[in-house]
């Protein structure tokens, strides 16, 4: 569409057709930055610029403490509110690209005289990285296709839901910088590849290292790029460039990755980072063979050298491999990892894992909705880069396929694939869109290089094509073209929609449908923090599930007992246990962790499915994983998970339902129900008469979203 | 007008002394509301009641039914003690009740309950809430055929006389009661989940609970020294209360009675109650047994403020001053059993603490090679003492990164191998590319 506007405006102006098509494009890309980053802008117009869902209020907490407090104290930071009594090293566990950019375009804004607060800059850091995008996935395109597929790919990719679904405005998390940062440095590597240049590697060196900083997904780079020079090697495509281009960005890349404190010597030390190091070693063999050959003249000599040397390089990389690994100097693999490969190994092993959703393997139908017409286009894509093999189309198809597989195994994995979705699928369009102009416009002798889907649909004449000899090709490629535009736009309308419906809730503030159509606001998480930072002593500790943690410390800034970094598992067992036990057997395992005040988060009143009770399994789960005497069944009544009347006993009496269903039992939830009904889960409850007798109810919001009780000091005369 | 300011000021400062209220500072009781079934026992009780008013306390005589009873007025309470010396009252007058007599015990004041054989349920409420269960039979005294007190008539030996003690002279005092103290009551026993009950004098193992004056029919349910005559608690608020099962342990006739153990020679002229009911209610009424800790302060080793946090394997020094009450002034405590705690989860650091005689009590020590956020824990625990549980939240943190060591003598093989790798790989490059 924006193209069309600017050829027409362009008609009077007599230019060349170079410059003509150079303004087309730069305009074309110009629209497409803005169209990346007002369409993120949905959350922002609907609620109000703040901060989203969970983890991102950590990475607000510790920008805000980074913009106060200066590098070196955020470095160093040593917090004491979170993990109570553990502690957290902020500075050393966690990937801090993220809040150093956004601290640096908050000082360039203040520099330049904008007093904005530290808060929009991180609500917008999201989206000005979309748009960033946008232009990188552009020249991406242009180097593995044509400036073509660079256009198409960067529209493609501005719009996508996979990508909107983790950049949105708000949405101030490590994917929102680390999609960009990823595709920069596949970028840049794939241009040291082409060019064979120093200075393109180092370039690439760079964008790792910010990769690396922004977000723990970098191991996708280290795995993917020598699993790419691998297959060259295979594939006899080795050559000088490529020697030049990994050696560069693996051993300068690999320094800078270690100045990361989080990563620090796992880089060189553990199982995940073996691969790169591996085919780093592979190339010298390489190399060392081809100077081999070059100085041999005999083949038969140098087939036998060959053979020894790579038995010999082979069996040293094995015995090296086994005795790190025996020494426990190479860590293995970690859980995650694992589960990346074998997508059932976190729900047998690591229910921490499985039992956040986003972990969970993937359904179709959310590829169709983050994807929709890309998932087809994405074949045909591949099609047309095995036509044109090139090391180039080499690296997105290694790129797509295997991240596409990972997408399988995890829903938050789509993220990594919708970029090498977007250029596959650009490559398609724009290959299509190109013959079919060609065909139709065979007769003119502008060359089409502008590819959007309708620029020459227009134009074209129904003239007979020179060269070819079926008779409807014209209408047929004329048909295509309207096909394909139809599609086009259908994605766009999808896009949006998907964008405004699905992606842009901010998951703090609940909204809903009201009786009369009206939107009705729950806004009962800020009025919950908001109430704890204002009712309870400062060095007050929070327990509550791990999964509000940060939410907790960064909005109520209070204490909390686990949080969202789940890095200790023993004492998320601890919560869950005290979760899943008795009041009385709770209440010694509170005491013993000091704490004052429990929240739990309850949706039988609203309807709010995602509560603690529905993720109470998980927390017997996890608490039966470390403490046995916590067990599955004991909540469960033939395998089914109930909360009514036939509920199993140890249900009933739990801490977490009497805390989620305490006073529930008064209460009329729906006309025409018996008191007490939950309508998140459509059911009576089956104690209605809860007695607390260590805790005591400190404050429920006014939809009961939140409970927060508070914790009684032991008996005066007992 | 300076001169009307400055009166004013006085007047505000002294405020607090002038309503007299339990205070911290002076923790010893001084108004007492006395409740009695009639005013008789004012007299019969006379010698315990003058002991009292002897040593300060200000006794308010009510009648337990009496209709504008009230321990509190306009949020504050207008007693810092109470003595229920009407075991036969089944309710309260005014707003007194079951709630309000707990109430002003868990908000810190001491109270006296004794009983006799006449016990109302409501009497024996108060004491099963305090972790006291009397026995279930109404008519039941204790009777003990072996040990009871030689008296002119063969009674039905329920005048017993107990000699069975607490070894503690913080609730008995220094002297020791010689003479044994005579009991005619009703027998208790403690709750045994109730671990701050005590048993301060118990009856002799012969000693049984039962209906005088019938046939026993079944083996009695309290029996020896599982019976306790006065037992009592104290409170994790400090609140201190006595429950006894006689009345009459405090009355004039009991109090100056001569007394002759059965089955022992000694015949003493005066029996113990004297000495046992005054010294036990100077205890109960924090003259004795009160302590206090203050001015917990920490630093590190050769500075004087107290950091916001600490650095693992800092020196720092802890020190706390402890007082005790002696019922007039704070006097200085010294025992060389109290210990500090540096704990997170479990202690990581156990230490006795030094004095220096004068109050002070302080000890030098390492933080653990652990980060998290620690407390300063002291848990003074001495029977008949006041309990002190301080403690004082301090988070511990790692090395910032320029603390670390630096220029480590066992390191420099390294770092002569990195300099030698830059320079040969400098003088390579200039040979590579220059010498042709």
């Amino acid at each position: 569409m924006s193209s069309i506007i600017a050829s027409d405006l362009l008609k009077p102006f007599k230019l060349k057709t170079k410059q003509q098509e150079l303004l087309i494009r730069v305009s074309i890309l110009c629209l497409v930055y803005i169209l990346a980053f007002i369409t993120r802008l949905f959350s922002v117009l609907r609620y109000e610029s703040m901060i989203h869902e969970f983890d991102p209020y950590f990475n607000y907490r510790t920008t805000l403490y980074l913009t106060q407090n200066g590098f070196y104290d955020f470095w160093n930071w040593f917090d004491s509110e979170s993990w109570y009594p553990l502690g957290r090293i902020i500075g050393g566990t966690l990937y801090p690209g993220l809040m150093v950019t956004a601290a640096l375009i908050y000082r360039l804004l203040h520099f330049l005289r904008f007093a904005v607060h530290i808060r929009e800059v991180c609500v917008l850091t999201a989206p000005f990285f979309a748009s960033n995008t946008t232009i990188v996935a552009y020249f991406f395109g242009k180097e593995i296709w044509d400036s073509g597929a660079g256009l198409v790919a960067a529209i493609l990719i501005a719009v996508c839901p996979g990508y909107i679904s983790r950049s949105v405005a708000g949405s101030y998390d490590n994917e929102g910088v680390a999609i960009f940062a990823l595709l920069f440095t596949f970028y840049l590597f794939v241009k040291a590849v082409n060019t064979g240049s120093l200075a393109w590697g180092l370039a690439s060196a760079f964008g790792y290292f910010y990769m690396v900083s922004a977000w723990g997904g970098y191991v996708f780079i280290i795995n993917l790029i020598p699993l790419y020079v691998l297959v060259l090697l295979i594939t006899g495509r080795y050559s000088m460039r490529l020697y030049v281009a990994y050696n560069c960005m693996y051993i300068l890349g690999m320094l800078l990755a270690m100045q990361i404190r989080f990563v620090g010597f796992q880089h060189v030390q553990s199982g995940e980072h073996m691969a790169a190091m591996g085919v780093f070693f592979l190339m010298q063999v390489f190399y060392f063979l081809d100077w081999v050959k070059h100085m041999l003249s005999d083949t038969k000599l140098f087939q036998a050298f060959l053979k020894i040397t790579v038995t010999f390089a082979v069996a040293v990389g094995a015995v090296a491999l086994g005795v790190g690994m025996v020494s426990g100097y190479i860590s293995p693999w970690t859980g995650r990892f694992y589960s990346l490969l074998d997508p059932t190994y976190a729900k047998d092993h690591i229910p921490i894992i499985a039992s956040v959703s986003e972990h969970q393997p993937t359904a179709w139908s959310s590829f169709m909705f983050d994807f929709h017409i890309l998932l087809f286009l994405f074949p045909a894509g591949l099609y047309f880069c095995f036509k044109r093999l090139s090391d180039a189309t080499i690296f997105i198809v290694m790129y797509g396929l295997t991240s596409m597989y990972f997408a399988g195994v995890m829903v938050r994995l789509i993220l990594v694939a919708t970029p090498a979705v977007c250029l596959i699928s650009a490559i398609a369009v724009s290959a299509t869109v190109k013959n079919l102009a060609v065909l139709l416009r065979s007769k003119n002798k502008v060359v089409q290089t502008g590819s959007t889907k309708g620029t020459s649909s227009g134009k074209a004449s129904s003239k007979a094509s020179l060269d070819q000899s079926q008779p409807f090709q014209k209408n047929g490629a004329m048909a295509l073209l309207f096909g394909a535009f139809f599609l086009l736009s259908k994605y766009a309308t999808h896009c949006t929609w998907v964008t405004s419906e699905a992606y842009s809730s901010p998951s703090i503030v609940l909204a809903a449908r009201g009786a009369h159509g009206n939107r009705v606001i729950f806004d009962d998480y800020r009025e919950a923090y908001f109430w704890l930072r204002q009712n309870t002593p400062p060095d007050a500790k929070v327990m509550s599930w791990w999964d509000y943690g940060y939410q907790i410390t960064a909005m109520g800034n209070r204490t909390v007992i686990v949080d969202n970094n789940t890095w200790n598992n023993t004492h998320i067992a601890t919560v869950g246990r005290a979760m899943s036990s008795y009041e009385d057997e709770a209440y010694e395992i509170m005491r013993s962790l000091d704490v004052d005040y429990v929240l739990v988060v309850f949706g039988g009143v609203t309807g709010y499915s995602s509560d603690d009770i529905n993720k109470f399994l998980w927390m017997v789960r996890i608490g039966g994983g470390v403490f046995p005497v916590i067990k599955e069944p004991d909540y469960l009544v033939n395998g089914e998970y109930r909360v009514d009347k036939g509920a199993a006993p140890k249900m009933l009496n739990c801490l977490m339902y009497k805390l989620s269903y305490y006073r529930f039992g008064e209460l009329l939830t729906e006309y025409g129900k018996p008191p007490g009904y939950d309508r998140a889960r459509g059911v009576e409850i089956g104690n209605k008469d809860i007695k607390l007798e260590h805790l005591e109810e400190a404050f429920t919001t006014s939809n009961w979203i939140v409970r927060i009780y508070k914790v009684k000091p032991p008996n005066n005369r007992w | 007008m300076k001169n009307l300011s400055f009166l004013f000021i006085f007047g505000i400062s002294f405020f607090p002394l002038l309503c007299f209220s339990f205070d911290p500072e002076t923790p010893t009781d001084r108004r007492v509301l006395v409740l009695l079934d009639d005013f008789s026992l004012k007299s019969s009780h006379s010698i315990f009641f003058n002991s009292l008013k002897s040593r300060g306390f200000d006794l308010d005589f009510k009648l337990a039914d009496d209709p504008t009873l009230s321990l509190r007025r306009y949020g504050q309470y207008l007693y810092d003690a109470l003595i229920l010396f009407s075991p036969s009252t089944e309710r309260f007058g005014g707003s007194l009740d079951l709630a309000a007599v707990l109430d002003f015990v868990d908000s810190g004041h001491d109270l006296i309950v004794a009983v006799d054989a006449s016990a109302s349920d409501l009497i024996k409420n108060i004491a099963t809430e305090c972790g006291v269960d009397f026995d279930e039979d109404s008519s039941a005294m204790v009777i003990d055929h072996k040990s009871y007190a030689i008296s002119g008539t063969e009674g039905d030996h329920t005048l017993i006389a107990s000699d069975d003690f607490i070894q503690s002279d913080v609730i008995l005092g220094k002297t020791k009661i010689k003479a044994p103290v005579i009991f005619k009551g009703i027998a208790h026993s403690v709750n045994a989940a109730n671990n701050l009950v005590l048993k301060v004098l118990s009856a002799s193992p012969s000693a049984y609970s039962a209906n005088p004056k019938s046939e026993l029919s079944s083996p009695p349910l309290l029996t020896g020294s599982a019976i306790s005559l006065v037992s009592v608690v104290q409170a994790r608020n400090n609140a201190r209360i006595m429950i006894a099962g006689s009345l009459d342990l405090f009355s004039n006739r009991l109090l100056r009675t001569a007394v002759q153990k059965a089955g022992s020679p000694d015949k003493y002229e005066k029996s113990g109650n004297e000495q046992f009911v005054t010294e036990i209610s100077k205890w109960v009424f924090h003259e004795r047994g009160h302590l206090k800790a203050v001015n917990l302060k920490h630093n590190k080793v050769g500075e004087t403020d107290e950091p916001a946090i600490y650095r693992i394997k800092d020196d720092l020094k802890f020190s706390v001053k402890i007082y005790e009450w002696s019922g007039k002034s704070w006097e200085t405590y010294v025992a060389d059993d109290v210990q500090v705690q540096f704990y997170m989860m479990s202690p990581y650091v156990l230490k006795t603490l030094s004095t220096d005689g004068k109050g002070l009590y302080h000890a030098s020590f390492k933080v653990p090679d652990v980060y998290g956020v620690f407390q300063f824990k002291v848990d003074y625990l001495r029977l008949g003492y006041t309990s002190l549980s301080l403690s004082k939240q301090i988070p511990v943190r790692p090395f910032r990164h320029n603390e670390y060591e630096r220029f480590i003598t066992t390191a420099f093989p390294y770092y002569g191998a990195s300099f030698t790798t830059m320079a040969g790989f400098f003088i390579f490059s200039i040979l590579y590319l220059y010498n042709k």
